[in-house]
């Protein structure tokens, strides 16, 4: 029966085929128990596809995975029986009041009718919540609908929970809140699969990072082994004068040896590890007349990382390819 | 709460509690999983807390009943059957199930717009019985299908409808037409699952309902048809409900009739209850 597989997560070879586009094209992961594995990648590479499977709510068209032991297809239920799922689109009902979700979600996981409302209480407590209890989840704060959704997802402590882009959309306060959750969830034993668009999200809180491009994993590493490959930063220049990109584009890309355009008509960036170096193609942009702006050295962006890994750039999503992380850096 | 310093954002100036998140992350073990039967009332009490906080959505359940029953009773009912009162007697049954069958569209649309948000998702990762929140939101819209099945008896009385079988002739009936709601509601949300928009279930719906129910018996005595729509009245199911909450309001019910009814209502469960459960599961 249920064997105790180190791993939390085993799959092999997943495919899902929505029509003629292969949203999931044969993707290998393996998670190990009590680790947080990040799946990183831009919008519409499939991570939502992917982890729909594995919590079991769509069946893969091919390939195998085991959840906690249990295969996803054959063990359905008893894959639902350990795991809690933080979907995309907030997992709560709108409708209803936080402490009426909370019970919902008990009484339906087994609990009487009493302690489903203590639990209630203690989450809401927990999760800063108690005061805006009775009132409708519609007119909750995006901040306070993930702590929600969260708190809905641990109503019964789950082995493993998929978290899905749990910050997109939070502002920075939420959002470091919504991380130290997840800290806490690590410190008491969860999995934690967390599928997000940010590297700087992956990187605060992940052990392991598998990067999905075209639904297909193009690296796996841990943070530290992906952003070597990369490089372990970036140059970012903006342009007093974007008639000067073309011309600062050739600069960095004979200095540093490739360069990305950002969205932003005046900016552009390059990977760069070394400060002497990055320093060195900013003195060499001035001596051949590009009027610089600002520029400076971060963190390698998701953007960056695509580039590295695929050669193209990772696809618009709303927030812009990549750019989110830069604008927290800047906040 | 905890140290929320200077608050900028309309969260209530509260933050999590990172002592106390750990505490209740540690504090559970795993419940005994939730019967079959409890996790469909569950659901059923999450569509009782949906009326309580929009009360207004009983509007459709009461006004447009009460609206049919003045208008059939007071202006077609003395060109109908000679007098209002007579008329009365024959329509309230027929309105009674009318609006109730009416009503049941409305739990394929409430099923279509659920379907878009993201509770759906947390349903189904559950480890519940399958077809359960579909059981239980039925079993919740039945309390609605009560609900203007009494307000109809309840108006029919105050214009001196006196059924001859008294509180328990219509009592059963009542039960009888909200075990075939019940049933036929299962053919809604189907359709709710199939097409892409509440309105598209909507209007699909009340394509259907519209017209097999006024080709039946619940206005007009079918004698009186063309031969060919007599044929089609007297089989029609929705007659033979008629016929049967009639009888059973008057005290001379058929047992025929009502097993009728009760077949039917079986097969339609039979049929489209696992095909919405199905198509549930892989929406």
């Amino acid at each position: 029966m249920t064997t105790t597989s180190p791993l939390a997560v085993e799959a092999t070879g997943l495919v899902k085929v929505f029509g003629d586009t292969r949203a999931v094209d044969g993707v290998d992961l393996a998670v190990s128990r009590g680790s947080v594995y990040g799946v990183l990648g831009p919008n519409g590479a499939c991570k939502t596809t992917a982890i729909r499977m594995l919590a079991t709510l769509i069946r893969p068209d091919a390939g195998s995975a085991r959840v906690l032991g249990h295969d996803i297809v054959t063990e359905a239920d008893a894959v639902r029986g350990a795991v809690s799922l933080t979907g995309q689109l907030a997992s709560v009902d709108e409708d209803l009041t936080g402490r009426e979700n909370l019970i919902l979600i008990g009484r339906l996981l087994g609990l009487k009718r009493a302690p489903a409302k203590d639990r209630a209480t203690e989450l809401l407590e927990a999760f800063g919540l108690a005061e805006a209890a009775s009132r409708l989840v519609k007119n909750y704060s995006g901040g306070m609908r993930r702590r929600l959704d969260i708190a809905a997802s641990i109503v019964v402590t789950p082995e493993l929970m998929f978290l899905d882009e749990p910050t997109t959309g939070l502002d920075p306060r939420s959002r470091n809140q919504v991380w130290d959750i997840i800290r806490a969830l690590v410190a008491g034993g969860t999995t934690i699969l967390l599928c997000t668009q940010y590297l700087e999200e992956a990187d605060q809180l992940a052990d392991g990072i598998a990067v999905i491009d075209h639904g297909k994993v193009i690296a796996e590493g841990t943070p530290g082994q992906l952003k070597a490959s990369v490089g372990s930063g970036a140059l970012h220049v903006r342009l007093l004068d974007p008639e000067q990109r073309p011309e600062a584009e050739q600069v960095l890309e004979r200095e540093l040896g490739s360069v990305a355009l950002e969205p932003d008509v005046s900016a552009l960036s390059a990977p760069c590890a070394d400060a002497d170096r990055g320093a060195e193609a900013v003195a060499a942009l001035t001596r051949s007349g590009v009027r610089i702006a600002d520029f400076s050295l971060g963190q390698p962006s998701l953007d960056e990382v695509f580039l590295a890994l695929t050669g193209h750039a990772a696809e618009e999503g709303p927030d812009g390819p990549g750019g989110s992380v830069r604008e927290r850096q800047a906040a | 709460m905890s140290a929320g310093a200077t608050t900028t954002q309309a969260d209530l100036g509260a933050d999590a509690n990172q002592a106390l998140v750990r505490k209740a992350i540690a504090s559970t073990a795993r419940p005994p999983r939730a019967g079959a039967l409890a996790a469909a009332l569950t659901f059923g009490w999450r569509g009782m807390l949906k009326v309580k906080h929009v009360p207004e959505q009983l509007l459709d359940v009461t006004i447009s009943p009460v609206m049919f029953v003045l208008m059939f009773t007071y202006l077609f009912g003395g060109a109908i059957a000679g007098s209002t009162g007579d008329y009365l007697d024959y329509i309230l049954p027929g309105i009674l199930v009318m609006s109730v069958l009416f009503t049941t569209v409305y739990s394929g649309v409430a099923l279509n717009t659920d379907l878009t948000k993201g509770v759906v998702d947390r349903f189904r990762s559950l480890p519940i019985w399958r077809p359960a929140p579909l059981v239980g939101s039925l079993l919740g819209d039945s309390v609605r299908y009560l609900v203007a099945g009494i307000v109809i008896i309840v108006l029919g009385v105050i214009l001196g409808y006196r059924p001859d079988a008294g509180v328990v002739g219509v009592a059963a009936a009542l039960g009888l037409v909200v075990l075939f709601a019940f049933a036929l509601s299962w053919v809604f949300t189907t359709i709710g699952l199939l097409l892409r928009s509440p309105n598209a279930v909507m209007n699909a719906g009340f394509m259907g309902i519209f017209p097999l129910t006024f080709l039946s018996n619940v206005f007009v005595e079918p004698d009186t048809l063309p031969a060919g729509l007599e044929a089609f009245v007297d089989v029609n199911p929705i007659s033979i409900l008629t016929t049967a909450a009639r009888g059973l309001m008057e005290g001379n019910a058929d047992g025929g009739d009502i097993l009728i009814v009760l077949g039917v209502a079986a097969v339609l469960t039979a049929v489209f209850a696992p095909l919405t459960t199905r198509l549930y599961r892989r929406a």
